[in-house]
C-alpha cells in the first residue's frame, strides 16, 4: 500500500494544522488543494507568529542602534544568520548574505563577481532546464562582453546529458552555474559529482538552489558549492528575503554589489571604504521582520528533518507519477524517476495548460500553468506551455488522487 | 467554470468559424501574449466601401484567446472600418459576456490587441501607446 509507506514517513494530517490556509475553501463546498508550492509555498502559523512578534515587541532597525529594540532586532537578524549557516553547513555566518530572492542573490554572483572575473573569451557553462533566474543575468552580462555561454543539455527523459560535461570542461570554463533542482522537471541532478569536475576543470560551482534547498538536505561542503542561491518563500518563509552563500575568500575578493547604508566602513566625499563580508553586500535596510520569519521556517524544517522532507517527497513522486501516465493523451515533460522532487510538469493533447489549470480550479486545485520561467527547456520539448503541479510536506496522496480524478473532468470538457 | 467554459465559449473554440488566411488582406498583424505564449495572427479585408469584408486568425493558445479571436472576428465582420476602430476592451468583454480576474483577462484581450494593430496599420513588434497593459 503506497498509502502506507507514504503516511509512514511524515504525520502529515499534524504538519496541516500547522497551515490556516490549506484548511479553506476557494469556493462553497470545495477545499482547497495546494499544489503550486513550487512557485511559493504555504506558511506555518509559527512563522506568521514570528513575523508578527517581531512587529508587535522589537521592532527597530538594525545595527548602529545603541537602545534596546536596535538591539533585540539586530540580535534577531544575526542569530538567523548563524541558523541558515548551519542549515546548509556554512563554514561561518560571514558567507550568508541576506538579499531579496535567489534571483538577486544570482545577480549579485554575476555582477561583482562575474563583471572582476569574466573576459573576452571566456567560458560560462550552463544547462539547458536552467530558470531563467539563472541563464538572463548571464546572457546581460555575456552580451557585449564576448563572455561564450555553453549548456549541458536535457535528454527526452528529464535529466542531465552529463556526458557532454567533459566536453565543456576541456574549454576551460570560469564558472559552472547549475540548478539543483529544475523547478519544472523535478530533476535533481547529482551536483556533487558536476561539482568534482567543474574543481578539477578549474571552475567554480554556483548552484541554484531555489528548489533544492527547500526540499532536500543541503550542505554546501558536501556539494563543493562555491556559490549557492535559494528564496524563503519557498521554504515555507516570508517573501522578500532569499540567500546568497558564497566561501568566505570569494566574497572577500569581490566588489561590492548595491552602494549605500551598512555596506561601507567609511565615506568621506571623496570615496568609500566598503565594510567587512557579509555587511560589503548588504547595502540599505533588510527586510528584518521577514529574515526573522525564514528564522522560524529554518526552525520548523528542522523539526520535521530535511531527510524526512526529501523522503516524503521521493515516495510521493512515487505515487503521483504513475497515476499522471495513466491519463490518456497526458505527457510529463521529464517522466524519470531517478532523482527527482515531487513536481510534475505536463501537457494534454489538444488542450491548453491554461485551460487546463482553469479547469483544476473549479475543482479547489491550485496549478500553475506556463512556461515556468524555464521557456528554452519548454522549447527543447516543443510545448509553449504546460501546467505545472508540485507537492510539498502538506500535500496527501488523497489530493493527489483529487487532482488525477480532476484531470479527466478537464477532459471531459474539452471532448 | 460554468462561465468561463459556457456553451458559447467553447462552441467557438472547438468550430471556429473565421481560423484560416485571406487572399489578399489589407491588414495583416500577430502578436504573443508572453506569460502564457499564447499566439494571434489576423488578417483583415476592407472594401471599397470602407466596410470588413472578411477577416480571419489563426494562432494557438487558450480556449478564452482562441474563441474570444473567433467571436471577434464574427462581430466586426459587415462593419464600417472606422467604427471597429472603436471597438473598446468593455465591448470585447460584453461580447464575451463573461466577468475575468487579471491573468485571464490578458487571454481574452489578445484578439483585440491584435485586431487593432492590423487596422492601425502597426508592423511586427510595434504597440499602440493607448493599450491598457
Amino acid at each position: 500500500m503506497p498509502n502506507l509507506e507514504i503516511s509512514s514517513i511524515l504525520d502529515v494530517s499534524r504538519i496541516r494544522a500547522d497551515f490556516p490556509v490549506l484548511a479553506r475553501e476557494t469556493r462553497e463546498g470545495v477545499s482547497l488543494v495546494y499544489l503550486d508550492s513550487t512557485a511559493t509555498s504555504q506558511k506555518p502559523r509559527q512563522v506568521i507568529e514570528a513575523l508578527a512578534d517581531f512587529y508587535l515587541h522589537h521592532n527597530a532597525n538594525i545595527h548602529r542602534g545603541v537602545h534596546t529594540l536596535a538591539e533585540e532586532a539586530t540580535a534577531a537578524y544575526e542569530e538567523t544568520r548563524a541558523r541558515v549557516a548551519r542549515f546548509i553547513g556554512a563554514a561561518s555566518p560571514k558567507e550568508i548574505v541576506f538579499v531579496r530572492n535567489a534571483t538577486e542573490a544570482i545577480n549579485l554572483v554575476v555582477y561583482s563577481w562575474g563583471r572582476a572575473n569574466l573576459r573576452e573569451g571566456d567560458v560560462v557553462v550552463l544547462t539547458e532546464m536552467e530558470h531563467h533566474a539563472n541563464l538572463v543575468p548571464w546572457q546581460m552580462l555575456a552580451k557585449g562582453r564576448g563572455v561564450k555561454l555553453e549548456f549541458i543539455h536535457v535528454r527526452p527523459d528529464g535529466t542531465l546529458a552529463m556526458d557532454e560535461l567533459p566536453r565543456l570542461l576541456a574549454l576551460k570554463p570560469k564558472m559552472v552555474a547549475v540548478s539543483g533542482m529544475s523547478n519544472v522537471t523535478g530533476f535533481q541532478p547529482d551536483v556533487a559529482e558536476i561539482a568534482r569536475q567543474a574543481h578539477d576543470a578549474g571552475a567554480l560551482v554556483l548552484v541554484d538552489g531555489a528548489q533544492l534547498v527547500p526540499h532536500a538536505p543541503v550542505d554546501v561542503q558536501a556539494l563543493g558549492a562555491d556559490f549557492l542561491a535559494f528564496s524563503s518563500h519557498k521554504m515555507l518563509g516570508p517573501s522578500g528575503v532569499g540567500v546568497l552563500y558564497g566561501r568566505r575568500a570569494l566574497l572577500e575578493a569581490m566588489p561590492p554589489f548595491l552602494g549605500g547604508g551598512d555596506m561601507i566602513k567609511r565615506v568621506t566625499l571623496e570615496g568609500f571604504s566598503a565594510n567587512a563580508v557579509p555587511y560589503k553586500f548588504e547595502a540599505g535596510t533588510p527586510a528584518i521582520a521577514e529574515v526573522v520569519g525564514l528564522g522560524a521556517a529554518i526552525d520548523y524544517l528542522n523539526a520535521i528533518g530535511m531527510e524526512a522532507v526529501h523522503a516524503y517527497e521521493q515516495a510521493m513522486a512515487r505515487y503521483v507519477l504513475p497515476r499522471l501516465q495513466e491519463v490518456p493523451g497526458l505527457h510529463l515533460l521529464g517522466a524519470s524517476l531517478e532523482r527527482r522532487g515531487a513536481v510534475f510538469s505536463f501537457w494534454i493533447d489538444g488542450i491548453h495548460a491554461h485551460d487546463v489549470a482553469q479547469v483544476l480550479d473549479y475543482y479547489g486545485i491550485a496549478v500553475r500553468a506556463g512556461h515556468h520561467c524555464a521557456q528554452p527547456l519548454h522549447i527543447r520539448f516543443g510545448v509553449p506551455a504546460t501546467a505545472r503541479a508540485s507537492f510539498y510536506i502538506y500535500n496527501t496522496p488523497e489530493e493527489a488522487d483529487r487532482l488525477v480524478a480532476a484531470l479527466y473532468k478537464v477532459k471531459e470538457v474539452f471532448a | 467554470m460554468e462561465d468561463l467554459y459556457r456553451e458559447y465559449i467553447l462552441d467557438h473554440y472547438k468550430a471556429p468559424r473565421f481560423r484560416g488566411h485571406l487572399e489578399n488582406p489589407a491588414f495583416v498583424y500577430e502578436d504573443d501574449n508572453p506569460t502564457c505564449g499564447d499566439h494571434l495572427h489576423m488578417e483583415v479585408a476592407v472594401d471599397e466601401n470602407g466596410v470588413v469584408s472578411a477577416a480571419r486568425f489563426d494562432g494557438m493558445g487558450c480556449a478564452l484567446s482562441q474563441a474570444s479571436a473567433d467571436i471577434l472576428l464574427e462581430h466586426i465582420i459587415g462593419k464600417p472600418l472606422e467604427e471597429v476602430k472603436q471597438f473598446s476592451k468593455d465591448d470585447l468583454l460584453n461580447l464575451l459576456g463573461i466577468t475575468l480576474g487579471p491573468v485571464r483577462l490578458k487571454c481574452a484581450l489578445l484578439s483585440l490587441k491584435v485586431l487593432k494593430g492590423a487596422i492601425y496599420g502597426l508592423k511586427p513588434g510595434e504597440s499602440l501607446t493607448d493599450e491598457e497593459d
